[in-house]
């Protein structure tokens, strides 16, 4: 046994292709340069370019010649492909093939900061200095498995890092060498937001904190470039020399693929993307990124919906996923979407023609589907000679039965380098059918189907099923009849064209006779065939994708409407204070008239007789409607924006604006003394990131002081600082190298750009203003007297729980505070917070808001309000405007909203009753004249949602009762980002 | 001086003394607490119990000192219903958390002794007319054992209104988190081991049932506590949410021969309303101000559920576990007033807080209402008191006990307001 183990290994050795300058010990050197003519056959030489009986003639691994009449060398191996299809081999340009997966360094006790690696860029997770070929292994088994699905070519990279470096094209060829099949050792660039697992540096934290690295690694790496740095960067250099690649950049979702788009564009680089599948959920957005795109086809199952008290936990987002995602690649070829696709994802390769053969059901174009795996994958890469069968292409190609994405085709052979792999016989003959079987006068129906060497054939006898065993092989058909009479054997051949088997048959006493056995005609099966098919197309439903892609989502945008609001009462948050039964008109977005018995004949009309009209709330401090909130893993993260990370998805935004809140800053958190700057948004639900951030944006940078940022929570904190001590410290530090570089800046001396310096060098020119979480009063005063010595002022400090015991010092210094109106004792920071903080301030002279800093809060800010009024004894228009004209105020956007006046943005809402009474409830939220909330229209939105989730239940049912396999019911977290909350990012 | 002054902020209030004259209070709007008002009321009491509930009107003679209360309303105290008060004082430092002992089955952990009278944040209740709470711990699959105080106490033993009143059990969900520390999904997924999970359970209270059929020479304190469980002198409150468990939760426990029982959290209990009624299971609602479960759910989910619960007929309460829960407790009557907003009738949003909360706490022989041989606990405000605008307390008593209406918080306000003002 070892002996032919042995003898087997050195045969497959032996076919191994060698160089020729190779010496050889094992017999004297040959060399066979094969020609092979593959004839008659349809020819797919591109998606477009398809010849009939055609011959494709390859020497050497490549095409010599293809086309109709082809003159065939002597000495040329011919084999006619009569009836047969020929397409080029398909191409997976994202993989980790060959490679192993990064093992994960092993974590120690504290937080690492430091880079682990000497001689490369300050961040381990910028790796482009990493060239697989120096752990390429050609993956033999995986190999198979991707050409059986009929992969010629791969581009393989190591999926580990932010920059992860270059990648490989290797050619899916067992037999070959790795001198042949590696078509290319440095094919691309690749990058994600996901960090390296190699090394566990804290930075970055987060996805905006993923991009900010980004932003400053090119800056740094075009520094390098100029000679600049007196020292060497090995990760620089690299990515230097990767600049020209063709920069591939993975996303997890297509939120991310618009965030990768935007990081590429302000360094004129244009990323192919590697999206997630869910494209479809906001096409027109991800179309206007006119990138490439490299798409997964990984489909989810149905839900098991059997049990209601399960089902009813699964979100409409999932239920609604697992029905429209097949229709993803239709959709982005119907909208001009250029992209390959990738196996990627896929827990099996096996899976991925099954897919395929779905989206294809789902409406997408079979000439793209070919194209997205040939010579789309070889465009993105840049080669000419993969993905086709032109002459002087790899001739990589696979021979089927007929059209290749239809599930009854069979796939032959998939030839890569000119070396043929068998992946169904072809010389194994198709006999599947309906045949009348004659065996001792017994006449037997006998069903073959199946493909190559598994057709199998099932036996009856008058409509009842005999037992029986079938088998085919080497072209001989045997049969075992099981009776009770005893047992049949049969053995025979099929003579193709007369569509006839026949044989001898021997009974149990050995008895010999004759059998046969005739095709019946097709025509009957084949109509039925093709009406069940049909029938099947017919059912396939995708239901509207609504913006956002969730419950309460809206089909169409929320148009501007010109509404005219009569006899209510209005609570101005101007010195106008309250107006009783006037009239306010909404036009092109403005308010733009306040008075009695106005009129406008284009006007929607709304009564609002005793009800109450006010301007949208405004939170100065709120972390909905965000991936992430903190970057944490430094104590200044001055480079990251939340306006990176805005997620227009959240359910938040809508349960926001369901209690008046129109505007709010999002955040940073409190991780660090220095956070990262603010997102102002409007909540304008339904609409993209960019449609939400305020235009032409004020600019805020969150600052952070007390317990959060000195890590008091964390048992191993080690980070600089941990005393308030040491905060002053890093402030005076910050300050005075930001004053530094802005003086190198503007003295037009050469300097290098960093990021965090630009912003902190803004808030010292006043171009920027602080929002600064706080609690207590020595904490406050050093601040402000830090900012003094600075020459600027500290806009706003937040939570400013201790406002109250500096409030004469805050009001000379001109800095609000935006506080909670009743909230205390969850950390020890807070034992003196007190809910008169708020009236004691303003009656010292400081502008106050009332915040959230509380995803549910923000919905209800009317009622902390009010709160000022029990606890301090504001009046109710002091009260009411430190949620509306005060934070708008501390927002510098004062300008637009915060307040009715004439001119200003038509952000108001309709309130059933007082707005500050507990019992008020919103009735309309109108944001620049669109009405984003209505009650009436979300008792609609309610009714739809339950209607919706019972047909796509049923759908559901409907999919495991026809076999469809079904995974367990699934229930979506809920999220909830506070100051203090940290995203861990992925490796 | 300053260290007079350091004390002075740092200690709490001085309980009031016990009532020594009669108290009539006069020409008050009175919500009675079980659904009826009184406008121009007459309300009086005297050795800490209620001698007089009606109408001004009424040519009475009024006793002792008369308090005119007149365009003013009345209320009982307000109970919180399943709050952790005084069991731990700054949630973020752990020398102050004393509501999560560790282990999972703790009939026998009792919340009382721990329950902290002198608590910052138990004085701060009583400007709210928060005067009673039901004490509770937390964790494990059987927190333990809670009891009811009432809020003006030298220490826990005078706070106590019931002791020991109820044993709490967390009842397992059957969604789990993805483990996404191996790379899964983590969203909650359908637990593979709820069913063994809940079979634990009824295992335990079977082993509690046999030993305490028997006659065992060695004690087992945890089962020896369970005991009222089983004769119905103790409650056992299911924390439980999802119409499947709450199903499950109420017929196992009712097949153990455990009859006395409330719900709290409840959430999807609207689905299954009729078994609630059946089994006369009282519901401890979670704060109306928190997000809905789900992201389907209607923004107003969780503040109309008391209403939709009320109208099917099942008895319910407003309870405070969750977030910030202890600090919170003082918002408890605007939790109400948010059901109001969303549909109930005032005084019923009233009694969730006061006649509903005193009946599943099987206290209200004793208080929850306003009416004649209960406890003198009952408060004076300004307005509306679901309402911050009306919530303002003049006067507030405690088994008659004329009790402070001043804070740590009442106090700092003051010294801080006279700061400036002397500027």
């Amino acid at each position: 046994m070892r002996k032919l183990f042995f003898l087997l290994l050195c045969l497959s050795f032996s076919i191994v292709k060698a160089q020729d300058y190779f010496p050889t010990d094992k017999g004297v050197k040959t060399s066979e340069k094969k020609m092979f003519a593959l004839t008659n056959a349809t020819i797919y030489v591109t998606p477009t370019e398809v010849i009939k009986k055609g011959t494709l003639l390859i020497k050497d691994g490549k095409v010599v010649e293809v086309g109709k009449s082809v003159k065939i060398p002597k000495g040329t191996i011919i084999t006619d492909l009569d009836g047969k299809s020929i397409y080029p081999s398909f191409i997976d340009i994202y993989t980790e093939f060959g490679l192993p997966k990064p093992k994960r360094a092993p974590r120690g006790r504290v937080t690492q900061y430091e880079p682990s690696r000497e001689g490369y860029y300050w961040n381990d997770h910028i790796r482009p200095d990493t060239n697989p070929i120096e752990n390429f292994k050609f993956d033999n088994r995986k190999a198979k498995d991707m050409i059986n699905a009929g992969f010629g070519v791969v581009n393989t990279h190591l999926h580990d890092g932010i920059i992860r470096g270059n990648g490989l094209i290797v050619a899916l060829s067992p037999n070959s060498s790795n001198a042949y099949r590696i078509l290319d050792q440095k094919s691309a660039q690749f990058l994600s937001f996901n960090k390296s697992r190699k090394s566990n540096q804290a930075y970055p934290s987060s996805r905006m904190g993923a991009m900010a690295l980004l932003r400053q690694t090119y800056l740094d790496a075009d520094w390098y470039a100029k000679g600049n740095m007196e020292n060497k960067d090995l990760a620089l250099e690299a990515l230097n020399r990767n600049k020209d690649l063709v920069q591939i950049f993975e996303t997890d979702n297509w939120l991310d693929a618009t965030r990768a788009d935007k990081v590429g564009d302000e360094f004129n680089i244009q990323y192919t993307i590697v999206g997630s599948g869910d494209e479809y959920e906001r096409i027109a957005d991800i179309k206007a990124l006119n990138a490439n795109f490299i798409i997964p086809i990984n489909f989810s199952n149905a839900y098991d919906v059997s049990n209601p008290l399960l089902a009813q936990q699964i979100s409409l987002r999932d239920m609604r996923k697992w029905n429209q995602e097949p229709s993803n690649l239709s959709v982005l070829s119907k909208n001009g979407v250029n992209f390959a696709l990738t196996t990627r994802s896929l827990k099996s390769v096996k899976s991925f023609h099954k897919n395929l053969q779905k989206a294809i059901k789902y409406g997408f174009d079979k000439e793209k589907a070919l194209a997205s795996l040939t010579t789309i994958p070889a465009s993105i890469l840049g080669k000419t000679d993969i993905g086709n069968l032109k002459k002087g292409s790899y001739a990589n190609f696979l021979i089927t039965s007929g059209d290749i994405f239809d599930a009854k085709t069979t796939m032959y052979e998939n030839w890569v380098l000119g070396d043929k792999n068998v992946i169904n016989d072809m010389n194994i003959k198709d006999i599947t059918g309906d045949y009348m079987l004659s065996v001792n006068n017994k006449n037997y129906d006998l069903s073959i189907t199946g493909k190559g060497a598994k057709q199998t054939g099932s036996i009856k006898l008058n409509d009842k099923k005999v037992k029986s065993k079938f088998s085919f092989k080497d072209d001989w058909i045997s049969i075992i009849l099981n009776e009770e009479d005893g047992y049949t054997r049969l053995t025979g051949k099929a003579i193709n064209a007369a569509n006839l088997m026949q044989g001898t048959a021997y009974d149990t006493e050995g008895n010999e006779s004759s059998w046969s056995a005739s095709q019946k005609m097709q025509k009957g099966a084949n109509k039925k065939d093709a009406s069940k098919n049909k029938k099947k197309s017919d059912d396939i439903t995708v239901v509207p994708v609504s913006y956002p892609n969730l419950g309460f989502g809206n089909y169409t945008q929320p148009k501007t409407e010109t509404i005219l609001i009569k006899n209510v009462t209005i609570w101005t948050s101007e010195d106008a204070g309250i107006l009783e039964n006037t009239d306010v008109l909404l036009e092109d977005g403005k308010i733009s008239k306040i008075g009695k018995n106005l009129k406008s004949r284009r006007a929607t009309v709304i009564d609002g007789t005793g009800k109450h009209l006010t301007a949208g709330i405004v939170d100065e401090h709120s972390h909905i409607a965000a991936s992430s909130i903190n970057e944490g893993a430094q104590n200044s993260s001055a480079e990251v924006t939340i306006e990176d990370v805005v997620d227009p998805t959240d359910i938040n935004i809508y349960r926001n604006i369901s209690g008046g809140t129109t505007s709010a800053q999002i955040l940073h958190g409190s991780a660090n003394p220095i956070g990262g700057r603010s997102a102002i948004i409007k909540l304008k639900w339904g609409e993209n990131a960019e449609g939400m951030i305020y235009k032409n944006t004020p600019k805020f940078i969150k600052f952070a002081l007390g317990e959060n940022v000195k890590q008091s929570r964390s048992a191993n904190g080690v980070r600089f600082p941990q005393t308030r001590m040491g905060v002053e410290q890093l402030f005076v530090d910050y300050f005075t190298r930001a004053k530094e570089y802005d003086a190198l800046k503007k003295s037009g001396k050469p300097y290098r750009k960093d990021i965090e310096m630009e912003v902190i060098a803004e808030i010292l020119n006043k171009e920027r203003f602080i929002s600064c979480h706080s609690y207590v009063q020595s904490e406050i005063n050093m601040l402000m007297k830090v900012t003094e010595k600075f020459n600027f002022n500290v806009n706003t400090f937040t939570h400013i729980l201790e406002g109250y015991k500096v409030a004469d010092k805050m009001a000379e210094h001109g800095v609000g505070g935006s506080t909670f109106s009743d909230w205390w004792a969850y950390k020890y920071e807070v034992n003196d917070a007190i809910p008169f903080n708020a009236a004691i301030m303003h009656n010292a002279g400081v502008t106050v808001a009332i915040n959230s800093d509380d995803r549910e809060m923000s919905r209800r800010l009317n009622q902390e309000a009010a709160k000022t009024i029990k606890y301090g004894g504001l009046s109710e228009l002091e009260a009411w405007k430190t949620v509306t004209i005060n934070p708008a105020k501390l927002l510098h956007i004062d300008d637009r909203v915060g307040s009715i006046k004439e001119g200003k943005d038509a952000d108001v809402v309709l309130w059933s009753n007082h707005p500050m009474s507990i019992y008020a409830k919103v009735e309309k939220t109108i944001i620049e004249g669109k009405v984003y909330f209505d009650r009436e229209e979300d008792k609609k939105k309610r009714k739809a949602i339950a209607e919706e989730k019972s047909q796509l239940i049923t759908m559901m049912l409907n999919e495991k009762l026809g076999g469809g396999k079904t995974r367990v019911p699934m229930k979506r977290k809920d999220r909830n980002f506070e100051c203090d909350t940290l995203e861990e990012l992925k490796n | 001086m300053f260290f007079f002054l350091m004390i002075n902020i740092n200690a709490q209030q001085t309980p009031a003394a016990k009532q020594s004259n009669p108290i009539s209070i006069e020409g008050a709007t009175a919500h009675l607490g079980n659904g009826q008002v009184i406008e121009n009321s007459l309300i009086m009491f005297s050795d800490g119990k209620i001698t007089f509930v009606g109408s001004a009107m009424m040519r009475i003679a009024r006793i002792g000192t008369v308090i005119n209360a007149k365009g003013k309303h009345i209320y009982p105290g307000l109970i919180a219903t399943n709050a952790s008060l005084g069991l731990a004082e700054i949630d973020a430092v752990k020398a102050t958390r004393d509501f999560d002992e560790v282990g999972t089955m703790n009939p026998h952990i009792r919340s009382l002794i721990a329950y902290n009278a002198e608590s910052k944040v138990v004085e701060s209740m009583r400007p709210n007319g928060v005067l009673m709470a039901q004490i509770t711990p937390r964790g494990g699959l059987i927190s333990g054992t809670s009891s009811i105080v009432q809020l003006d106490a030298w220490n826990w033993e005078d706070a106590a209104i019931k002791t020991d009143d109820a044993i709490h059990m967390n009842w397992p969900g059957s969604f789990t988190s993805g483990r996404w520390w191996l790379g899964e999904d983590p969203a909650l997924k359908a637990d593979p081991n709820y069913g063994k999970n809940i079979d634990e359970i009824k295992q335990y209270f079977l082993n509690a049932k046999n030993y305490l059929a028997s006659n065992s020479d060695t004690k087992h304190i945890p089962y020896e506590s369970t005991k009222g469980l089983f004769d119905g002198s103790t409650k056992l409150f299911i924390h439980a949410s999802g119409a499947k468990e709450i199903t499950d939760a109420i017929t196992i426990c009712k097949e153990l021969g455990i009859n006395n029982l409330a719900l709290v959290h409840g959430e999807g209990a609207d689905s299954v309303a009729d078994l609630l009624v059946k089994n006369n299971v009282g519901v401890v609602l979670d704060r109306p101000h928190r997000n809905p479960n789900s992201e389907d759910d209607a923004y107003d989910y969780t503040y109309t559920i008391a209403k939709t619960l009320v109208d099917k007929g099942v008895l319910v309460c407003l309870g405070m576990e969750g977030q910030m829960e202890r600090m919170n407790t003082r918002n408890l009557p605007f939790y109400a007033g948010t059901f109001a907003a969303h549909g109930l009738d005032k005084e019923v949003a009233l009694q969730l807080l006061t006649s509903n909360s005193a009946k599943i706490l099987g206290i209200d022989d004793k208080v929850g209402t306003l009416e004649v041989g209960k406890d003198a606990t009952l408060f004076i405000s300004d307005g509306d008191a679901l309402d911050m605008r009306g919530n303002v307390l003049s006067k507030a008593f405690i088994q008659g006990r004329d009790i402070s209406l001043e804070t740590h918080q009442t106090k700092l306000w003051k010294r801080y307001s006279n700061k400036y003002k002397s500027k």
